[in-house]
């Protein structure tokens, strides 16, 4: 019914006894995820809420088997977590914080694409299979058990559009949020693989956004590889050139990046996509509802 | 951030990459005294953040300091593009044999660094990529490998760099790749790097830019970063760190998250309006962050209404309600001010604004009614 979280989760949470990451843990535990362990260097043998605290994620590992990290910590410590992560052998790591420099990102990608694990942001909302397990801060209520799966560059255009769906009566199956920076550990297509592999996945909304060419590579590997259908939204066509939209990766360089440029590549390869949040939910209604 | 090139140039030298002797001034009367105590011929170089300042008459030579008087008396003050002379750099002139053009980029498509090279420097490098591909010679970097000098004679190899030249284009590369990750730039541009007469290898313009999420471990360059928009509101917004970028339409726009906001924009551009700006008021929009936001929409005289499209994920759509509530209180706006809420708390958000909201906030249930809504108010009261 999902992809990446779900009730196999075991969840460590790096910086959990801070005051952010002590809310949204107890918030994911809350929905049903097994929150095993949170990780703060020097509070080994505390807990929050009878959540045990260690050292180090290695101890976390050996002492819960965790195999998936949520992270938490300020960007000055965040390469240091997600390496840390990476290097405890962590399957799937979510890194939350917004803010981690970009030659950090050059090196953590280059170094995870040497390997078989995952990451998830940073920058991102986090990711949620409704029903079964939430990883990170989307508010849960907005989203229901279903059949549609998400990816978005964008937290609250995230909730826009899957509060939209929901109203329409459809449900997701999982909802990822791949991070609004530069680099993000995985992209449109890895996410969009993971789907079309997924059997309870009838349907994918890509949701994107200026800068980069990500949305551009997605729509070439649509359609090569998928047969699950997909519709997508692109937001800031009113952005200028040069001007960072508030996520670090939302700008149009040059000519490149463009809204409409991206929208053109989708629907060239026979990709609608909607106008805005309504009428992607109406488009998603139409090929299954 | 983007440096200006009087910047860059002080920091390559610092990273040992060869650049002309020079020093900024921001009168006629320091540019005078800089020509002076550089000695001979200089050139006076206008400091804005845009190209095609030579086309425009920003850049100009002079034989002596008295002509450096003249040319920057004439370039203070100068409109390029735009962007107003607010400084001039003032170096010696250099005897160019060949211009060359050398950039490191952050190539995010790539995820690593692009180093670039060319012998046809000194002109508009998209232009030489469409029209003589062969000529520009590209290298991506393993950032866990960095740059090493085989990658430097790769290119050179490959750009046709002149066999004289070669050895000083080879030490301008290593030491650019320094510096590029030494700043955690995003961004070196030497264009032209030139070699000259007496065969050395000079770096004659230098664009920069840092990576912003980078300068909290770089308390010196994040000290170089200078206001260089001439908007109120922009200023205002950066003074108060609010995410901000003017437009120029008449609906002001606020929302809690840079996609919303940003399809916010293009809801109201679809519903026949024109957006003022986009703000991010970010994810907790508390009543502090609501006045702030709203001080800086409301002193656009430009705004005719406002659409505040607010989410409610963690923030709560009642604490928004209590926020726009005491802003208008303080700030006593009388525009019309459509909102949205929707998400966690947004029945009590509503109701708040219901009961005790002045008559000129007007309450929408969805996004598209919002932003219609918006833009009808904006045109009647135009």
């Amino acid at each position: 019914m999902s992809i990446l979280v779900n009730k196999d989760t075991k969840l460590v949470v790096q910086g959990i006894t801070g005051r952010e990451g002590q809310f949204h843990t107890l918030r994911n535990k809350a929905y049903g995820t097994n929150v095993v362990a949170g990780v703060t260097p020097g509070k080994a043998g505390q807990d929050v809420e009878g959540i045990p605290v260690f050292n180090t994620v290695r101890d976390a590992v050996e002492a819960t088997g965790a195999n998936t990290s949520m992270i938490f910590v300020p960007p000055r410590f965040a390469t240091d977590a997600i390496f840390e992560s990476l290097g405890a052998g962590i399957d799937l790591t979510i890194a939350i914080t917004e803010g981690i420099p970009a030659h950090d990102m050059m090196r953590i990608y280059t170094h995870l694409k040497r390997g078989n694990q995952t990451l998830i942001g940073p920058n991102c909302p986090g990711i949620i299979s409704p029903g079964e397990a939430t990883v990170g801060i989307m508010p849960t209520d907005v989203f229901t058990p279903g059949r549609v799966g998400i990816i978005s560059r964008s937290g609250t255009l995230t909730y826009q559009i899957s509060k939209e769906i929901g109203d329409l009566g459809i449900g997701q199956s999982s909802v990822v949020g791949i991070g609004g920076d530069p680099i993000v550990g995985s992209s449109f297509i890895d996410i969009l693989q993971r789907f079309e592999d997924d059997q309870d996945t009838d349907l994918v909304v890509m949701v994107g956004e200026i800068g980069g060419d990500d949305e551009e590579r997605a729509g070439v590997f649509i359609s090569e590889n998928m047969k699950t259908p997909v519709v997508g939204y692109i937001a800031g066509f009113q952005a200028p050139p040069g001007k960072q939209m508030g996520h670090a990766g939302a700008i149009i360089t040059g000519s490149s990046g463009t809204a409409q440029g991206k929208k053109d590549a989708l629907e060239a390869i026979g990709v609608e996509v909607g106008t805005n949040p309504t009428e992607v939910a109406e488009m998603v209604k139409k090929r299954i509802g | 951030m983007d440096l200006f090139e009087y910047q860059g140039k002080q920091l390559f030298a610092r990273h040992g990459l060869a650049v002309p002797s020079g020093e900024v001034a921001d009168t006629p009367e320091q540019a005078k005294a800089a020509a002076e105590a550089i000695g001979g011929t200089v050139v006076v170089k206008a400091q804005v953040q845009v190209g095609g300042r030579g086309k425009a008459g920003g850049i100009k030579l002079a034989k002596t300091p008295d002509e450096a008087y003249a040319e920057a008396k004439n370039i203070l003050g100068m409109d390029i593009k735009g962007h107003t002379v607010k400084r001039v750099w003032v170096e010696a002139a250099s005897d160019i044999k060949k211009e060359y053009y050398a950039s490191i980029t952050f190539d995010r498509s790539a995820k690593m660094p692009l180093v670039m090279l060319s012998a046809m420097g000194g002109m508009d490098i998209e232009g030489v990529a469409e029209e003589h591909p062969d000529a520009l010679a590209r290298l991506h970097v393993d950032p866990l490998i960095g740059f090493q000098q085989h990658d430097a004679r790769w290119l050179i190899y490959h750009a046709g760099i002149d066999a004289p030249a070669q050895k000083g284009v080879l030490d301008a590369l290593m030491k650019s790749y320094e510096a590029f990750i030494a700043l955690e730039a995003t961004l070196i541009e030497i264009n032209p790097l030139i070699w000259t007469e007496d065969d050395r290898v000079v770096a004659l313009d230098a664009k920069v830019s840092i990576d912003n999420n980078a300068l909290f471990r770089h308390p010196d360059l994040a000290e170089l970063q200078e206001s260089v928009t001439d908007d109120p509101q922009e200023r205002m917004a950066q003074e108060r760190g609010v995410t901000y970028v003017k437009l120029d339409g008449d609906v002001g726009i606020m929302g809690n998250g840079a996609g919303i906001v940003m399809s916010s924009l293009d809801v109201v551009a679809l519903a026949g309006g024109k957006p003022a700006n986009f703000l991010d008021a970010g994810g907790g929009s508390n009543a502090e962050a609501v006045t702030t936001a709203l001080e800086v929409l409301l002193s656009d005289p430009k705004v005719k209404s406002l659409m505040i499209n607010i989410f409610g994920g963690i923030t709560r759509c009642d604490q928004v309600a209590e926020g726009l509530l005491a802003a208008l209180d303080k700030l006593g706006a009388t525009l019309p001010i459509v909102v949205r809420l929707d998400g966690t708390a947004a029945p009590e958000g509503r109701a708040i604004l219901a009961e005790r909201a002045p008559d000129n906030v007007v309450i929408e249930p969805t996004m598209l009614a919002a932003a219609r809504r918006a833009v009808e108010l904006a045109k009647e009261a135009s």
